[in-house]
């Protein structure tokens, strides 16, 4: 019964995302034709000499003189085929540059996320355990100021700090400068993550400990909390049995929907760092011009995201009762 | 006899902290607004007032520390950084006023049209939102600008889509609550018509949410204009704004001037908490359950 509910939510939320993933690419596709860069000025450009013939040629067989409803079908139907162009600026396919980046990416958000996630439920649980106390004050200050602070100036000082005074941390790149991409060993590529991470992390684990501490404030102060002091329970049972069962799902829940700023954080990350992943991809193809990168990765942005939401609200689904009640209602 | 003046000084002290504590909100609000207008203020006259002399090249003083004459140190070139840093200030809070004051005024009509008018244009909202959400800010914003050819009106743009969609959604839910209230009802019942109920009983409560929404909205405005241009868009690099100031750093970080980084992305990082204070002391005043979490 459960299961059938799941799927059926799945279902719908899976046609949302077509048709937002459809809208997104029609209003990309928009945004970058009414750029005043001209993509064929941009690809002569990079080739070189080109003949008068030839860019017409060219201009042919891009179709840059078709209808727009006729050049939005071709690429469309070029994209459900998996083919996102070649990207200019690093003359390969698409598809190829965004999975190889996203390798980069992927563990650099992928240890973000975990460790901010740790960090963030761990230091709202004391900031909740102990509200209104010293530490609880100093915590909380110390993660409002966080939420000021942009993530590139953070990434600026944590360089300064560690790479140029301290000298723990290599200055950027994900790799070594002048070893083979074989020869690079896992900790070398760990000792070049170790700085954009904890910037990221920095970054993204106020809002999970802000929540924590709101959500396990709520739940402390709860009745049920009240009955089991009075039964008797010492701080740490109730923190085990009443605390953390009920705050530790929505925190997750939380981490799951948070996909959108961990990515536009990376971009910034990924740019003071010069690690070469999906941000500083995206950056580089907006300032190059490289119209079919920027496009696939505005795509593939926006697919991870609803990936994430998606996650967020299945799980608030099968977790939550009521919720699953007003899935049952709809 | 020793004992009771104790206890009326006591008593007398805890009546004072009390009354202390009652003004405490709104006294700091006050004075919060005030040091922030005389901030803004004095940014946007620095910006219109500081010649192009007192940021121009000189090799003389290039890559001093900070010192009196120049308290925020020189640049690589002997540009004054204080200079500036006021100046890129004066662009980014001009930016994000103007951003955040279309997004917030655009957040308000979508949120009331939302909720007031038919089913199917409420889902679209919501659609909308959705679709704005589910996009990275700074992919979109990246997007918007470079339709638009990496100027200032890109970037206006680009601040002014992304930021609208919390508000419209907080101020949706408000007015379908105020769209059950009894007085709605009644004035309806007494034949008012939907503008008159509009325009008299539901956007003046929309006002405090404005400017709760905007002032909250203006500080992520001014991160996003400086993140945006640190990128390389936005404005062009002759404007000194903070971001550009800052990106133009990075290639002076391993020589070890510091300063170059840290006094711009200080004073970034002060108006914004500053005015994040202001947004929050204002939304517990108008809004006094939420001083409760």
């Amino acid at each position: 019964m459960t299961a059938k509910r799941i799927i059926s939510v799945f279902f719908r939320y899976l046609v949302r995302v077509i048709t937002l993933l459809f809208a997104v690419s029609v209003i990309a596709f928009i945004l970058v034709s009414l750029s005043p860069v001209d993509p064929v000025q941009q690809y002569v450009l990079s080739v070189g000499s080109v003949s008068p013939e030839q860019r017409a040629e060219l201009e042919d067989y891009w179709g840059v003189n078709d209808p727009p409803v006729e050049r939005f079908g071709n690429w469309f139907r070029a994209i459900i085929h998996g083919d996102f162009g070649t990207s200019l600026l690093y003359r390969r396919p698409v598809i190829d540059v965004i999975r190889e980046k996203f390798v980069n990416t992927l563990a650099l958000m992928g240890c973000t996320w975990i460790f901010s996630g740790l960090i963030g439920f761990g230091l709202g649980c004391v900031m909740g355990a102990n509200k209104n106390k010293l530490a609880d004050r100093i915590l909380k200050k110390i993660c409002l100021l966080l939420c000021s602070v942009p993530t590139f100036w953070l990434g600026l000082l944590l360089l300064l700090i560690f790479s140029v005074w301290l000298g723990w941390f290599p200055i950027g790149f994900s790799t070594p400068i002048g070893v083979l991409n074989s020869e690079v060993t896992i900790w070398q590529q760990l000792h070049h993550l170790v700085l954009p991470a904890l910037a990221l992390s920095l970054m993204s684990f106020a809002n999970v400990a802000l929540h924590t501490r709101q959500k396990l404030i709520d739940v402390l102060e709860s009745d049920y909390v009240l009955f089991a002091k009075a039964r008797g329970e010492s701080r740490r049972e109730i923190m085990r049995r009443h605390g953390f069962r009920n705050i530790i799902m929505p925190a997750i829940t939380l981490q799951f929907a948070s996909f959108a700023e961990l990515f536009g954080g990376s971009v910034l990350a990924e740019n003071v760092f010069s690690y070469p992943g999906l941000g500083s991809a995206v950056s580089a193809a907006g300032l190059n011009s490289d119209v079919p990168l920027l496009l696939g990765i505005t795509l593939f942005s926006a697919l991870f995201v609803f990936t994430g939401n998606m996650i967020a609200n299945l799980l608030y689904g099968a977790i939550d009762p009521q919720i699953k009640e007003s899935y049952a209602n709809e | 006899m020793n004992e009771l003046t104790i206890r009326r000084n006591k008593a007398g002290q805890n009546i004072k902290e009390t009354r202390r504590k009652k003004m405490n909100r709104r006294t700091k609000t006050v004075i919060l607004t005030v040091l922030i207008a005389a901030v803004i203020v004095s940014a946007l006259l620095a910006g219109l007032l500081i010649s192009d002399e007192a940021v121009a090249i000189d090799f003389a003083n290039a890559k001093q520390k900070p010192s009196f004459e120049h308290p925020f140190g020189t640049d690589w070139m002997g540009r004054d950084l204080f200079a500036r840093t006021m100046k890129g200030l004066s662009i980014s809070i001009t930016v994000g006023v103007v951003a955040s004051a279309i997004s917030a005024v655009a957040a308000v009509l979508i949120g009331i049209a939302a909720a007031t008018g038919s089913k199917a244009l409420d889902s679209f909202v919501n659609w909308l939102i959705d679709l704005v959400m589910g996009v990275p800010h700074l992919v979109l914003i990246i997007l918007i600008s470079f339709s638009c050819g990496r100027g200032l009106k890109g970037l206006l743009i680009g601040i002014a889509v992304t930021h609208w969609t919390s508000l419209a959604r907080l101020i949706r839910a408000e007015v379908l609550q105020l769209r059950s209230e009894q007085y709605i009802a009644v004035s309806r019942k007494l034949g008012k018509s939907n503008r008159w109920i509009l325009v008299k009983h539901i956007l003046p409560h929309m006002i405090p949410q404005f400017v709760v929404g905007l002032i909250l909205m203006f500080p992520h405005a001014i991160l996003h204009e400086a993140s945006v241009s640190f990128l390389g868009y936005g404005l062009p690099p002759e404007q000194p704004a903070i971001g550009i100031i800052l990106s133009e750093s990075m290639k002076y970080l391993s020589s070890g001037m510091w300063w170059l980084a840290f006094f711009p992305g200080l004073t970034l990082v002060l108006i914004v908490i500053l005015l994040d204070h202001l947004g929050d002391n204002l939304k517990m005043l108008i809004d006094p359950y939420s001083a409760q979490e």
